[in-house]
């Protein structure tokens, strides 16, 4: 037998490696960072731009940057780099925004608390997660007891007091939580064949689609009121919450249809053989594959919902970017809006990737093709 | 036919369906007995398909009675749930639950429907996937699966729910020809034990060997049926004649 030859008899041809230098991280540079002369100028230029980069940065946000002054001209008298002091002096009120100093362990509880309610509902292979799902059914109501308070001897804090990361939080969380099971009915009412709940399930998508977002949080600040019963008070906060879900819920409600759409006919034919009922054929067959297939839109519209909380700034509260811009009207810290917004981007960044993040490894635990 | 004397379990009475105008079925008439097996065939766009999805309502047709089992077939949901659970059925691509493991879809049914204990279910799912030798690819999902062996967990599926009809839509036409034995000999079985089938298929061999009746369509009408002895031997209609010499000479 010669080597290098394909002189095997029919049969007997063995596995063989792959040629040097196609495998590993070789092979990898070689294939996509050096394939040519053109590419290997390019990677080269690139990684030049980038050393620049990250030089140029570097001295702006950590060497020269300056930590703790008490206000812009004794940042500037220390270094030449980012004032970090504006956000270090005024970091409580990002998070808590004006909550009682006292009261803030309330918040942090709570904070804690979500993530043991949410465990069950984001992993599903957790232990004890039938216990687990009890304890989530009861946080929204534990959560507002904790944060509102006026039972249990708790002393009642006043919404107009929330602000900063916490009330991004609360709204953002509240509404996502709300706007899946609500949006999901809204599909299913699109599809049906009851022509009353079709109808009320259109015009519901088709409104809440056709109007920004603006427009419904000022109909739930000014005008509600003139809906409502003389007298009736109906905290701003929850208002903002409902029209934020029903928002959402709109959109959330077209991906799902999108999914629905996609899944075969014969799926229902199948359904409808072995005898399950509508109900059934939802729980078991058309939720779990429409689901599945609209993941990615799901999370798109839950991570726009969430940055779109800012928009509440317009009707006076005061989420992290509405701190951000009291403290840039501050005489003190005048002219800082760099480091200002940079950090509010970065609260809201930390969230949104850790959702987009999420959505992918839900993506693939649950692909159930060739692995 | 040696069957009179038995319990007929699908009575078909001057039957017609409409697809918008077009006229699919026409005065369909056909009486089935317990434990017969009969194999339906004809040019594509005969109907056979359509025949055997008004059996479970699949499809409705409008004019004429369909009973199964003695119940009548109408818009009554409660009637419809009693026939489609005595009723199993399998089709040509398949429509297994590609998100449910195979030992899932078996157990579906039985569990929601039968409202079957879990353990019950799953012992259930597993002597029938046994019968159809594939219990090693319980806990595995249906895309990992090949095409013959995606179509025997559609029969345990079926099964499951040990229905006294089972309704067969053309089950080898999207399998590769060395799948197709495979699925074949799982419904030869079958029809050992007694199970009354209506299979609508191309395999002439399959009717050949287990059919008691062939129906041979056309146009929406039934054109001939017999015995598959004399179906293939003394075909009696010129579309039959037509018909067999297409695709038994090619």
């Amino acid at each position: 037998m010669v080597f290098g030859k394909n002189n095997y008899a029919p049969g007997t041809h063995p596995d063989l490696p792959p040629p040097p230098g196609t495998v590993g991280v070789v092979g990898w540079l070689k294939n996509n960072l050096f394939s040519s002369l053109s590419n290997s100028i390019l990677t080269l230029l690139s990684l030049y731009l980038l050393y620049l980069l990250i030089e140029g940065g570097l001295s702006w946000f950590v060497v020269d940057a300056v930590v703790s002054a008490n206000d812009k001209p004794g940042c500037r008298k220390i270094g030449n780099g980012a004032c970090w002091a504006v956000i270090v002096k005024r970091f409580d009120q990002f998070i808590y925004g004006f909550y009682p100093l006292a009261e803030r362990w309330r918040i942090d509880t709570s904070f804690f608390l979500l993530f043991i309610a949410a465990a069950p509902l984001l992993y599903p292979d957790i232990k004890f997660r039938k216990y687990m799902l009890i304890f989530s059914c009861f946080y929204p109501f534990i959560a507002f007891i904790l944060i509102k308070g006026g039972v249990f001897n708790l002393l009642t804090i006043e919404t107009n007091l929330f602000g900063g990361a916490m009330l991004t939080v609360i709204i953002g969380v509240t509404s996502i939580a709300c706007s899946l099971p609500l949006g999901i009915l809204l599909a299913l009412g699109r599809q049906s064949r009851l022509k009353l709940v079709k109808l009320l399930s259109v015009c519901f998508i088709e409104f809440m689609r056709g109007v920004p977002l603006i427009t419904l949080l000022f109909v739930a600040s000014t005008m509600l009121n003139y809906f409502l019963p003389p007298g009736t008070n109906f905290n701003l906060l929850i208002r903002v919450i409902i029209m934020m879900t029903f928002f959402s819920a709109a959109y959330i409600a077209e991906v799902i249809r999108g999914g629905i759409q996609a899944i075969p006919k014969g799926q229902y034919e199948a359904a409808d053989a072995i005898g399950l009922t509508y109900w059934q054929t939802t729980r078991f067959i058309t939720l779990p594959q429409a689901l599945k297939i609209s993941i990615p839109g799901i999370v798109n519209t839950f991570i726009g919902l969430y940055k779109d909380t800012t928009l509440v700034v317009i009707i006076g509260l005061l989420d992290p970017l509405g701190i951000g811009r009291a403290a840039l009207a501050d005489t003190k810290w005048n002219g800082l809006s760099t480091e200002t917004y940079l950090f509010v981007a970065v609260i809201f960044f930390i969230s949104c990737f850790a959702m987009s993040r999420y959505s992918l490894w839900l993506e693939k635990k649950l692909s159930t093709d060739h692995n | 036919m040696n069957s009179k004397n038995k319990k007929n379990v699908i009575k078909i009475n001057e039957m017609h369906k409409w697809f918008g105008s077009f006229h699919v079925l026409k005065n369909i008439n056909l009486e089935v007995s317990l434990g017969e097996r009969i194999v339906i065939c004809g040019p594509s766009g005969s109907g056979k398909s359509t025949l055997i999805r008004c059996i479970n309502r699949l499809e409705v047709h409008q004019k004429g009675h369909i009973s199964v089992n003695g119940i009548e077939l109408s818009g009554d949901l409660k009637n419809l749930e009693a026939i489609r659970s005595d009723v199993g059925m399998v089709f040509q691509s398949f429509n297994l639950f590609p998100h449910l493991t195979v030992l899932e879809n078996c157990t579906l049914a039985p569990i929601w429907v039968r409202k079957m204990p879990k353990k019950d279910a799953e012992e259930l799912a597993m002597e029938y996937l046994e019968r159809v030798k594939i219990p090693e690819q319980a806990k595995k999902f249906p895309g990992q699966l090949s095409g013959g062996q995606q179509q025997r967990v559609a029969i345990a599926r079926a099964l499951c729910m040990k229905p006294k009809i089972m309704l067969f839509d053309e089950p080898t036409s999207a399998l590769d020809p060395e799948m197709i034995k495979e699925v074949l000999d799982t419904m030869i079985e079958l029809a050992e034990t007694g199970m009354t089938m209506l299979v609508v298929t191309h395999e002439m061999g399959f009717a050949k060997k287990v059919a008691d009746r062939v129906i041979f369509m056309d146009e929406g009408e039934i054109i001939e049926q017999n015995t598959p002895k004399l179906f293939f031997t003394k075909p009696t209609n010129d579309r039959t004649k037509l018909f067999l010499s297409q695709i038994l000479n090619h």
